[in-house]
């Protein structure tokens, strides 16, 4: 699945996207974010606190239980913060 | 209509082209976000405002629809500017046009608020001590659950 890191996460975990294929018990977002807090220093740093992670599915938001699918563009960021 | 650009925009020439030949139109709502020189007690030299190409589009488009959808509007417009922006600099600007002012000044406000908490947009502030990535305020989810 293609993932795209915005902001601070895209400064912490130090690329903006990448192509990643997790394994296969992980089914859902929340999952996919606690595969993801192990990968390395940068980020566990990002995701840590849980409540300052926002999750686009193929461009809506979404909430952990959201189920995954192998063609999925999934874009995670903090909360927003433009006008 | 909405629009996602890097280049300045003109608001006054932005509410003619909106209202030219119109004769239903009564009332015409507009907001202009600027950036301000100081976040709180720190001066701001700039900006540099990152986006979700795509997603913006989508969600401005959506959250427009949501005003046609509560408010009886003529027309609409919101650009959002991104890229590095100084102080004194237009960020955003929403315009809403009814046959009456009630529903264009609600929508207006409607609009601002949702986009604030809905447009994947975010703020790195350039300040004395480096880069700062702006942290989103719990009054701008209280200002979009008004309309909820």
């Amino acid at each position: 699945m293609k993932l795209l890191y915005f902001a601070l996460f895209r400064a912490r975990i130090g690329r903006g996207e990448e192509e990643l294929a997790p394994p296969a018990e992980v089914r859902t977002v929340g999952g996919l974010v606690d595969w993801l807090a192990q990968r390395g220093p940068g980020y566990r740093a990002a995701l840590a606190d849980r409540r300052l992670v926002r999750v686009a599915v193929n461009q809506d938001y979404v909430d952990f239980d959201h189920p995954l699918a192998a063609n999925d563009e999934i874009a995670l960021f903090p909360p927003v913060t433009g006008g | 209509m909405i629009r996602v650009q890097r280049e300045d925009f003109d608001p006054g020439a932005e509410m003619a082209a909106l209202t030219r030949g119109r004769h239903d139109i009564g009332g015409v709502a507009c907001f202009v976000g600027l950036v301000r020189d100081m976040a709180g007690e720190k001066p701001i030299r700039a900006m540099t405002l990152e986006h979700y190409p795509g997603m913006t589009e989508k969600k401005l488009t959506e959250i427009e629809a949501e005003a046609h959808r509560r408010w009886p509007l003529q027309a609409s417009l919101v650009i959002h500017r991104f890229g590095r922006l100084e102080p004194g600099d237009r960020i955003v600007l929403v315009i809403t046009a009814s046959a009456h002012r009630q529903a264009a000044l609600e929508s207006c406000q409607f609009l601002i608020d949702w986009l604030k908490t809905d447009a994947p947009f975010w703020k790195l502030e350039e300040t004395p001590s480096g880069g700062e990535w702006v942290s989103a305020r719990d009054s701008d989810e209280s200002a979009k659950k008004r309309w909820l």
